[in-house]
């Protein structure tokens, strides 16, 4: 029964996802929190597993959060789960539509869509960075504004928007390099 | 004839697990790869059909990779074709993200792997926060489209709500805007 939840709760991630890329995370984000699957850490540290490792970033978080609650039964329900809508939706498609993107109703969805799932995953970056760049938890405790800062970070994420500004590198290269700068400052 | 079904389903699973396992990153990393497999090698499409089969993927729900893959199994060999070839795309993944889970779950306490993990988290809101801007620069041209990004982002950190409801929302903003400036002109 458990399983069958869990496949369904992908399932609706899958079937939400619209506009590629990281439009996956803040659905993902919302459900894996609200059900305890992750801490927002773990999530935060699944993002960076799965762009740097092959396979789609929403496949690659689904089977990591279906193997950790259900071990390899639970990560092929998850995977599952997240592929399914697109394969009956496509395949819907692809036999009954000939002409898709000159569907003037196509054209209209994206214009109210595309800004909103900006927004959505702008505000993913933003929970991240709660726990990323900020330490609002100590700062609950101790009511001290310093603590709040977490100044090695901040400094990191200044350094690192320089840097992705002037160089375009593979992802993967800043992640490595931030993990090594990690195991040193923090 | 089923024999040739078999072998062309065979190599729909060994292509789309080669695309797979070579992209990294996912959504767009894997077009150049694909195009290689797809029209160069196999001759499964042309450019223009490529291109279109990507711009479905992209503006149909799901994962880009996924949609893609299933709408060229679908159109080489039906919908079993569709299945093996989005089990192809999925199964490096699988792998691969197991294989890491099970070496998390040995070394997810070790204070290096920590540390190295509360530096990578910085550059993943460094990550996010560019693809942010670049999706930003695309789609956001007007006062409508920024409020709208605006409403989303205050939605996601003010509420613990399904962003689905974003979604559905937006898209139905979207029609109506759009029939309504189409009426005018």
């Amino acid at each position: 029964m458990e399983l069958l939840y869990m496949f369904w709760i992908f399932f609706k991630v899958g079937l939400f996802t619209v506009g590629g890329g990281l439009a996956a995370i803040p659905l993902l984000q919302v459900e894996v929190l609200n059900e305890g699957w992750l801490t927002k850490a773990e999530f935060a540290d699944m993002i960076a597993v799965s762009e740097s490792t092959p396979g789609p970033i929403g496949v690659n978080i689904a089977t990591y959060v279906g193997y950790s609650q259900f071990g390899p039964l639970g990560s092929i329900v998850a995977t599952l789960g997240i592929v399914m809508p697109s394969v009956i939706i496509i395949i819907l498609i692809a036999h009954f539509v000939k002409r898709f993107r000159d569907h003037h109703i196509v054209e209209g969805i994206f214009t109210g869509l595309r800004p909103a799932v900006t927004g959505l995953i702008l505000g993913a970056a933003a929970v991240i960075a709660t726990i990323a760049l900020f330490n609002y938890d100590t700062y609950l405790v101790t009511s001290k504004l310093i603590d709040l800062f977490n100044i090695p970070a901040l400094i990191m994420f200044v350094g690192f928007m320089v840097l992705t500004k002037f160089t375009k590198f593979h992802p993967i290269y800043y992640i490595v390099l931030a993990g090594i700068i990690g195991i040193f400052v923090f | 004839m089923a024999k040739i079904k078999g072998s062309i389903l065979l190599k729909l699973y060994v292509v789309f697990f080669r695309v797979g396992f070579f992209t990294i990153g996912g959504g767009y990393a894997m077009l150049p790869m694909l195009r290689k497999e797809v029209v160069e090698k196999y001759g499964w499409a042309t450019d223009e059909e490529m291109m279109d089969y990507f711009a479905i993927g992209q503006s149909t729900p799901g994962i880009i990779a996924i949609n893609t893959s299933t709408f060229i199994g679908y159109k080489k060999a039906g919908i079993i074709g569709a299945i093996f070839s989005t089990l192809g795309m999925v199964t490096p993944s699988w792998i691969i993200i197991i294989s890491i889970a099970m070496f998390f779950e040995q070394f997810a306490d070790n204070a290096i792997v920590q540390s190295a993990f509360m530096g990578i988290r910085v550059v993943v809101v460094v990550l996010i926060l560019n693809a942010v801007i670049k999706m930003g620069k695309k789609s956001i041209k007007n006062w409508v489209s920024l409020f709208v990004a605006i409403a989303a982002f205050l939605f996601i950190i003010l509420t613990s709500l399904s962003p689905i409801y974003v979604v559905v929302g937006s898209a139905i903003i979207g029609i109506i805007l759009y029939t309504t400036k189409r009426e005018v002109a």
